[in-house]
């Protein structure tokens, strides 16, 4: 029936009561507090059943890439901060792995020690904060309070080291700035003997829990050949029973010496990517115990050596004149890398997370694509969606752990 | 007479440029006697390659743009290139009057990656790969956004990140970075009409502006004024800020944050 606007009738904008094929139409956020951040859907739906969906995104996009074309490199690094802000690290390194590959330096075995370290706790943060916010978004309360105080122990270590929070940029080009400050690896020995007292509570609490699976058991379904087609990848993909992770396949940084296992759901759905990401949180707290003996070995090198790329150590600056002139010219004009094209993938907490750089010699970036997992995961909940009904849309979203910083970029 | 700058790449630009300087390539090598060669002779019986070698780990191919769903299939199908990571345009109108699209993509069981690169020109469009890699709906959708590069075939090409009405493309080396004139007054056109863009002027369009004349929303530090006093009546003396010299709460002592009781 056509709306008439002059009759004394409810008019809304965006909500058409009946319709000849009598399916309504309504829109879920972007201002909705299950939404994560700033997801427009558009549900069309028959009842209770979701027929149609349409992602609509955009509402957080800062235009990082074309801020990318305007900075020098180092200038661009805390920018990647904000693309993945639960995870900020994981977006620091991978910004930065692609820079060190494109000019070849290799980094010192120390902060690639740290880098891991920073990298795993950072991974257990995210997991707990999607943990915390997926259950929450279900309706289990408790279990919000009890993954972020763990969360903030973490969240402290991190402070500890680099001084935020959230927004790290604790990752440069070349290494890392800082070396672990002093009893760092005492606390965080003392945390990751925690947690795993932690994560055997929210499995208490959940994992057997009947609203919890009858909520997401068969919930969400992402067959494999979806999961492909769609690039879907971390938990996503190794939730439909594909086992691939960056980490093992392509190894960069310390994984391909540390021992660690990558687990792999074939459910499909909700409860399977639920168990996975409460299994890789064990094991990074496995790969955290490897690291620490590991950085006892190390010398105290921070920095890569690459005089025309990367800035000599301070005492160097502070001392030798030539050092001074050249930490001069690449804080004002910044490095030049070589032409070329380099895509270097990193598993980031979310899933494949890489930077495309293409380089023409200049010392900012001719073009730099951010591969985010979340855009892709996002993409595929126009093909899992419909079928589904309204109180599993909240579950589905949450299951597919997007964060629009890195959506929308 | 004023410095010439040019309109086709308003993009940051080195400060300083050495004439004697040459800038390096990244190594390449051929495609011979690597992993890849498999899967390349696969490809040259498909499709035309124009060139390939291997760069930073990873092959990269360049084909013809007519041939982009041909290419694709053959590596998918034949050599178990099943997932397309990434799919973006790169922006040459500047030197050559040609985008360049990549597509990125990985083959799982031997982990390994190949760039596909082709370049179009301008105002000729390219075919969707939807039929081979659903992420296309979104990524090719990004790309017509980004760069306003037509998709021919593509299950719904609209706007993906921008508003639908948004005039330009964000990624163009022609877009400045902070907007153009479009860009600025979009909030003025869309609530008032454009025939306002005179009366509110470019001086209150922007929401972030700070005036230092304005006493109701502005304080001035060292220039303290009653609040909604008039700037005109006011006079400019200095109010020095005093700060108490009493030590309310002496941090220097004690337990440095209260977080460390927690661990």
């Amino acid at each position: 029936m056509q709306q008439q606007p002059n009759k004394l009738k409810p008019f809304f904008e965006n909500l058409e009561f009946e319709r000849d094929d009598n399916t309504m139409v309504i829109n879920f956020g972007p201002q909705h507090p299950s939404a994560h951040g700033q997801l427009r859907l558009v549900l069309e739906l028959d009842g209770e059943q979701v027929v149609k969906a349409y992602p609509d995104i955009g509402y957080l996009h800062r235009g990082i890439e074309k801020m990318a074309e305007n900075m020098i490199y180092n200038e661009f690094l805390p920018t990647t901060d904000r693309m993945d802000y639960i995870a900020s690290t994981s977006n620091n390194y991978a910004f930065a792995l692609a820079v060190e590959r494109l000019i070849g330096v290799e980094v010192p075995r120390r902060a690639q020690v740290i880098r891991t370290m920073l990298l795993e706790l950072n991974r257990i943060i995210s997991h707990l904060f999607f943990l915390a916010t997926h259950a929450l978004d279900v309706g289990a309360m408790s279990i919000f309070l009890y993954a972020f105080r763990e969360r903030e122990y973490a969240m402290d270590l991190m402070e500890d080291y680099c001084g935020a929070r959230l927004t790290h940029s604790a990752v440069r080009i070349g290494g890392v700035p800082l070396d672990l400050p002093e009893g760092w690896l005492s606390d965080l020995t003392t945390f990751i003997d925690k947690l795993p007292e932690q994560i055997k509570l929210y499995e208490d609490l959940l994992t057997e829990n009947r609203i919890w699976r009858m909520r997401l058991e068969d919930v969400g379904i992402v067959t494999p050949e979806q999961a492909l087609e769609w690039g879907c990848t971390g938990v996503m993909l190794r939730g439909s029973g594909i086992e691939y992770d960056v980490r093992k396949e392509e190894p960069y940084e310390l994984y391909g010496e540390l021992d660690f296992d990558i687990p792999v759901s074939d459910r499909c759905d909700s409860y399977g990517r639920y168990r996975l990401y409460m299994e890789e949180m064990k094991q990074s707290v496995r790969i955290l115990r490897q690291l620490i003996g590991m950085y006892a070995k190390t010398d105290s090198q921070l920095m890569a050596h690459a005089p025309q790329y990367i800035s000599a150590p301070k005492e160097e600056i502070m001392t030798q004149n030539y050092a001074l002139m050249q930490h001069f010219v690449l804080v004002t004009q910044g490095m030049r890398p070589p032409k070329g094209t380099v895509y270097a993938p990193t598993e980031s907490p979310k899933g494949e997370l890489g930077f495309w750089i293409r380089s023409e010699g200049e010392p900012y970036a001719y073009r730099l694509k951010a591969r985010a997992p979340s855009f892709f995961h996002t993409g595929i909940l126009q093909d899992i969606l419909p079928g589904t009904y309204i109180p599993d849309v909240v579950t589905i979203i949450g299951s597919t752990n997007i964060v629009f910083g890195e959506v929308d970029r | 007479m004023r410095k010439y700058t040019p309109k086709d790449n308003v993009q940051a630009k080195a400060k300083y440029t050495d004439r004697f300087w040459v800038a390096p390539r990244t190594p390449r090598s051929a495609v011979e006697g690597e992993h890849y060669e498999a899967a390349l002779a696969r490809l040259k019986e498909s499709v035309e390659v124009l060139d390939a070698w291997i760069e930073l780990g990873q092959m990269v191919v360049t084909i013809r743009p007519e041939q982009n769903i041909e290419a694709l299939r053959t590596l998918k199908e034949e050599c178990g290139y099943a997932m397309c990571s990434e799919l973006s345009a790169v922006d040459y109108l500047a030197q050559d009057g040609e985008f360049e699209i990549f597509y990125q993509l990985l083959n799982l069981e031997e982990a390994k990656r190949i760039c596909i690169l082709t370049r179009i020109k301008e105002d000729q469009a390219i075919e969707s790969i939807v039929p081979l890699y659903a992420m296309a709906k979104f990524a090719e959708r990004e790309m017509y956004d980004m760069f306003g590069i037509v998709v021919n075939n593509h299950p719904y090409l609209k706007r993906i990140i921008m508003p639908d009405d948004w005039e330009g493309h964000p990624l163009r080396k022609t877009y400045p970075l902070e907007g153009d004139e479009f860009a600025s007054w979009y909030e003025v056109d869309k609530i008032f009409g454009k025939e306002y863009r005179d009366i509110i002027g470019p001086e209150n369009r922007d929401p972030a502006r700070i005036d230092r004349y304005d006493t109701q929303r502005f304080s001035r530090i060292g220039h303290e004024v009653p609040f909604g006093a008039d700037p005109e009546l006011v006079d400019e003396t200095e109010t020095p800020i005093e700060y108490s010299s009493d030590v309310l709460v002496d941090y220097n002592k004690g337990p440095h944050k209260v977080l460390d009781k927690r661990k």
